[in-house]
């Protein structure tokens, strides 16, 4: 794609003006999910698995459908049949076939005219359950004796002799490892452990769903990306995509974790069952026992070293449990384990296992914080072993322009020797530390993505322009595209309105995910207001009488291209805009394409903490983030996403996890019990952008709302071993944790 | 669900004594209407206390005993002087359970009663000997905090009894305590273990003590071997070492989601140490 770059002497690229849809969200007038009300609107509830894993004997709505004001219950009976593929993994998932699969898998639901009586009314539908053996944990499911959840499900890929969990099988690498490791002064291995997290995202899943007899339906949704929901709830109810408009609330968070369906296509199918709209809302018990939290993981690294630090080979193993479906993210976590080095051998091997679980969904950079939690720690314990610095280590062995990367291709220019260099410059590094105190670095990298991506721009009669994209605004992207849409236009931010809009106005969209929005919605804003220059370029061509060629864009202006073109005065958008409808009519620009050209991210944490000896509690003193943004276009939204991922990474750290008891019921599902992090347990966490342009994108933007969540498991991780003495590697490092390590260690 | 709000303890009781389902006293509502919504408890009758005249009063009596409505929330007794100044171990207990926002509602008489073996209030309520009137179908008695405690979830009132006031013994000279708790965050969190301290001294040698463990057993746990390190001690290392050998000792702990066996019970000695040392300090300052 021919982009004619530019990455200085901006003029609205890299300010902070105030987010359009600020006072909205913070006076409580912007619309999430559950704000959305019809008449004679039903209110959904689900019934849920209490067990990990059952027959489901028969279900009985008889007492339910009795009481006056229920109006529909549905089953599995009630959707399709004849699936396949990841079509019948979502629908399996939405609601439970012959075999409940997890604690909290969706087996029936059932509308009525409120919330109360459709509660009570779930409590009331009888469900017969076979309890059946169950698994939880990745090692256990692989072994001989683990209980198959789905015998004869595994893919070509799969070696024989395996357990049947194990759905997929991936194995690739370069060069010679025998001879790596025989090169090598110091070989290391060990393994590490990580627990399933949850996004945790502050806004339950909620949607507003209708649907007619006639398959023409329209919803209402909190999502990341409303035309995967189309496409997924159409295929779960056997329905055209066309036929369904889907229109996105307000979001209060996602990190990939609304990026699929969970209720809405159950609503639907309620509402079509009861001729009604339909609202489901989420409680935050359903939210951590039946969405999407991260896979669980247990890792083998093996790494060898000269006494320089140089690293000679490397060898990851990788099993992951996704919940009771495939797909958990082996591949990206594989790709991502030795991303950061230029290591002449390497070899991957990964395992997709399956458990008596929910089903894995995306978390900010899929995979890759805990391949960096097993590298990054294996690194740090080697460089303590050859008494080596740690960022100088990483700096002898970083991937760079041209390195060929871990995972195969060649890397383009890419900014991680940024990142290590400012680092290592920060004071931050050089700081004192008093007693019980300890430092971490580690480093980590997400490809990022494009996507399928379609945009358009209107001009309106005053010269302001209208921006229409299809990715919901989870981090700001709306000011970042009317800043892009500002600078290529050479008008005003305040001119420009950006809207989030449905299904229906626009081309295919993929979600606000993968770290792509500010890269390809951005590069397609900025190719759409183009061609509105370029028409207002021949607007005022055609008034002065002389070719289109002949006029450039400048300011917001249409000016002539030199003196040889003639002497006119500049005409301002505006005073073009004003006169369009007699000059050939409306005047809008559109893009649409699937941008490949996006730059991977990386970045570089330090974290100062303190263990208490005799209690084992960790507390954050000092936090820095440095990361390439490639082209900050808002930094105080790019600073946000280094924060978001630095905080949510030391929550995985040290305190959240899924627990399950040994009758694989989810043990703590509310935010008392599922630790995420509170304000106080953070210190302010300290960012440094680095800006190397990525030259797939006009302006040099790289997606940076993933990368930050990669470091920080193993950069706490390497803190508490500095501070305390001890190596965790089995997260989250929780204080009982802590403690029995110290305690063991004498 | 009924939903009752009678004007004195007397008719709180007969509506309860009256009621033949599942009844609950309605005070600042954290810990009930968080079980309502969670589907936990459902109540037929449930029955507000905050109605009745003298709930929400703070009064010092002439014996410079305090005493307490059934209705004070947290936020009151950490914005109350003399409180502070008496019992700063019992206030801050209440004043670590939940946010703001939960400070706002949630109640003494509550955290008691609502039986949860890792309330924070309660320790350093036991340690400083405060005791509850209770207001039942035979009539009103005073009753120890330390006793009402029955098991996780239940305490040792009878059907129909509800508590009308507690009441915190008077301070005297040269007392302090202190309470602190473990958890693995810094707030919004449940103790994983909690332990209170009270006690008096005159000079540097402590006369009086009470050490009360929580979250560590089915009830809040009154450590007497733990008194005894304490009392004739001036805090040495000796003492101090006794003291959380005790509190380990006394530890019957379970293994769940917020900690293990090893852990609750390392722990309790560590902040036995940690709750004394504050305690003794502020005795000291206090004389
Ligand atoms: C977000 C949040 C955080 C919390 N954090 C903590 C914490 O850190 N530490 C902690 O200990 N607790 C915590 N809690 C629990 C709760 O806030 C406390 O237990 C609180 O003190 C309960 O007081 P209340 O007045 O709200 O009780 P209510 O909910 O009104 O009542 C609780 C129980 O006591 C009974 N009861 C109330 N009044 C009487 C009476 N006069 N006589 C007899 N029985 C009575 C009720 O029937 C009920 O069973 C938290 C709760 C929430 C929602």
């Amino acid at each position: 794609m021919p982009l004619d770059s530019k990455t200085t002497g901006f003029k609205y690229i890299g300010t902070r003006p105030d987010r359009p849809d600020g006072i909205d969200k913070v006076t409580g007038k912007a619309r999430y999910g559950a704000d959305a009300y019809a008449s004679g609107m039903l209110h959904g509830v689900m019934v849920r698995s209490p067990h990990a894993h059952a027959k489901i004997k028969k279900i009985d709505a008889s007492k339910a459908l009795a009481l006056k004001g229920v109006k529909a219950v549905v089953t599995r009976a009630d959707f399709p049949t004849g699936l396949e593929g990841e079509d019948w993994n979502i629908q399996e998932n939405c609601m439970a076939g012959e075999v409940a699969l997890y604690d909290g898998h969706a087996v029936a639901a059932v509308a009525a005219t409120s919330l109360l009586l459709a509660r009570e009314a779930a409590k009331l539908i009888e469900v017969e359950y076979e309890v059946l053996p169950h698994v939880t944990d990745v090692d256990e499911a692989m072994k001989p004796g683990a209980p198959a959840i789905r015998a004869g499900a595994a893919d070509y890929s799969v070696p024989e002799g395996l357990h049947p969990n194990v759905m997929r099988y991936i194995e690739y690498g370069h060069g010679d490892l025998d001879a790596g490791f025989a090169a090598a002064d110091l070989v290391m291995e060990n393994t590490y452990k990580t627990e399933a997290a949850h996004q945790g995202y502050i806004e339950p899943h909620a949607c507003l769903a209708q649907l007619g007899s006639d398959g023409k339906g329209e919803m209402w949704v909190c999502t990341q990306g409303h035309w995967f929901i189309r496409r997924m709830s159409a295929a779960v109810l056997g329905i055209d995509v066309a036929n369904l408009r889907v229109t996105p609330s307000e979001i209060g968070g996602g990190f990939g974790g609304k990026t699929t369906v969970f209720v809405e296509p159950v609503a639907l199918a309620l509402s079509r069952k009861a001729g009604k709209p339909v609202k489901m809302v989420m409680t935050r018990s359903e939210v951590l026992r039946a969405t999407g939290p991260t896979s669980s993981s247990s890792i083998d690294v093996k790494m060898g070293m000269k006494k320089d630090g140089t690293m000679t080979a490397a060898k990851v193993t990788m099993r992951m449990q996704g919940g009771a479906f495939p797909m958990a993210p082996i591949d990206s976590a594989l790709d991502c384990a030795f991303s950061c080095y230029n290591i002449p051998a390497v070899h991957h091997e990964g395992y997709d296992v399956l458990a008596n679980r929910p089903k894995q969904a995306a978390y900010r950079a899929p995979g890759s914080p805990m391949a960096a939690f097993a590298t990054e720690s294996l690194v740090d314990e080697m460089c303590r072993a050859l008494k080596l610095d740690p960022l100088k280590t990483r700096l002898k062995n970083a991937s760079r322009e041209g390195t060929k990367a871990s995972f195969g291709p060649t890397f383009p220019r890419i900014g991680l020797v940024e990142t290590l260099e400012a680092a290592l410059a920060h004071p931050h590094y050089a700081a004192p530390l008093g007693p019980n105190q300890g430092r971490g670095v580690a480093s980590g990298y997400w490809m990022n993505w494009g996507g399928e991506t379609s945009v358009s721009a209107a001009l309106g009669e005053d010269g302001s322009v209208t921006v229409s994209v299809g990715t919901p605004d989870i981090g700001g992207s709306r000011a970042s595209m009317a800043l892009m849409a500002a600078e290529a236009l050479g008008i005003p931010y305040e001119n420009v309105r950006v809207n989030v809009v449905d299904t229906g106005s626009l081309g295919v969209n993929e979600p606000t995910h993968g770290s792509r929005a500010t890269y390809a919605t951005g590069l397609a804003t900025i190719e759409a207001v183009k061609q509105i220059s370029t028409k207002l370029c021949q607007r005022a061509a055609d008034k002065w009488g002389i070719p289109a060629e002949a006029v450039i864009w400048e300011d917001g202006c249409a000016k002539p291209s030199g003196p040889n073109a003639g002497e006119f005065p500049p005409l301002a958008i505006g005073e073009l805009a004003a006169e369009m409808g007699g000059t050939g009519g409306p005047i809008s620009g559109h893009f649409e394409a699937t941008p490949s050209g996006h730059g991977g991210s990386f970045g570089t944490h330090i974290v100062d903490v303190e263990v208490d000896p005799e209690t084992g509690y960790t507390s954050v003193l000092r936090y820095t983030v440095v990361q390439d943004a490639g082209k900050a276009i808002h930094p105080a939204y790019v600073e946000g996403q280094f924060q978001g991922g630095a905080a949510q990474g030391i929550g995985w750290a040290l305190n959240e996890e899924y627990i399950y008891g040994a009758d694989g019921r989810l043990q703590n599902t509310v935010f008392l019990d599922y630790r995420i992090p509170v304000a106080s347990d953070l210190p302010m966490i300290d960012t440094v952008i680095v800006e190397v342009p990525n030259p797939g994108h006009p302006y040099g933007v790289r997606g940076v709302g993933e990368t930050g969540i990669t470091p920080p498991l193993p950069a706490v991780a390497n803190a508490v071993h500095a501070a305390a003495g001890v190596r965790l590697r089995s997260l989250p490092m929780s204080p009982p944790r802590i403690l029995a390590a110290i305690k063991a260690k004498g | 669900m009924r939903y009752h709000t009678p004007a004195t303890f007397e008719d709180a009781s007969a509506i309860a004594v009256a009621a033949s389902g599942v009844t609950r006293f309605l005070a600042g509502g954290t810990d009930v209407l968080v079980q309502m919504r969670a589907d936990i408890v459902t109540p037929d009758d449930l029955i507000d206390i905050k109605h009745i005249p003298g709930v929400k009063d703070i009064v010092q009596e002439d014996d410079m005993c305090w005493s307490i409505g059934a209705a004070v929330a947290g936020a009151e007794l950490t914005a109350h002087e003399g409180l502070c100044a008496d019992w700063p171990g019992v206030i801050e207990g209440m004043g670590l359970v939940g946010s703001t926002q939960v400070q706002g509602r949630a109640t003494l008489i509550g955290n008691l009663c609502n039986g949860s073996p890792a309330a924070d209030s309660v320790p350093a309520l036991a340690a400083a000997g405060a005791e509850v009137s209770v207001v039942g179908p035979k009539g009103t008695r005073q009753v120890k905090v330390a006793d009402i405690p029955a098991g996780p979830g239940r305490t040792t009132l009878a059907k129909g009894e509800v508590i009308s006031g507690i009441y915190l013994p008077p301070r005297g000279k040269g007392g302090g305590d202190a309470y602190l708790r473990f958890i693995p965050r810094t707030e919004m969190d449940i103790a994983v273990v909690g332990c209170a301290v009270n006690l008096r001294v005159e000079g540097d040698k402590i006369t009086e003590a009470c050490v009360v463990l929580g979250a560590v057993a089915p009830t809040i746990v009154v450590v007497e071997d733990a008194a005894k390190a304490l009392i004739g001690s001036t805090l040495d290392a000796k003492a101090l070492d006794a003291l959380a050998a005790a509190a380990s000792a006394a530890c019957r702990p379970i293994n769940d989601k917020r900690g293990t066996i090893a852990f609750r019970t390392d722990v309790a000695g560590v902040l036995a140490r940690r709750a004394a040392k504050i305690a003794y300090d502020r005795a000291r300052g206090a004389k």
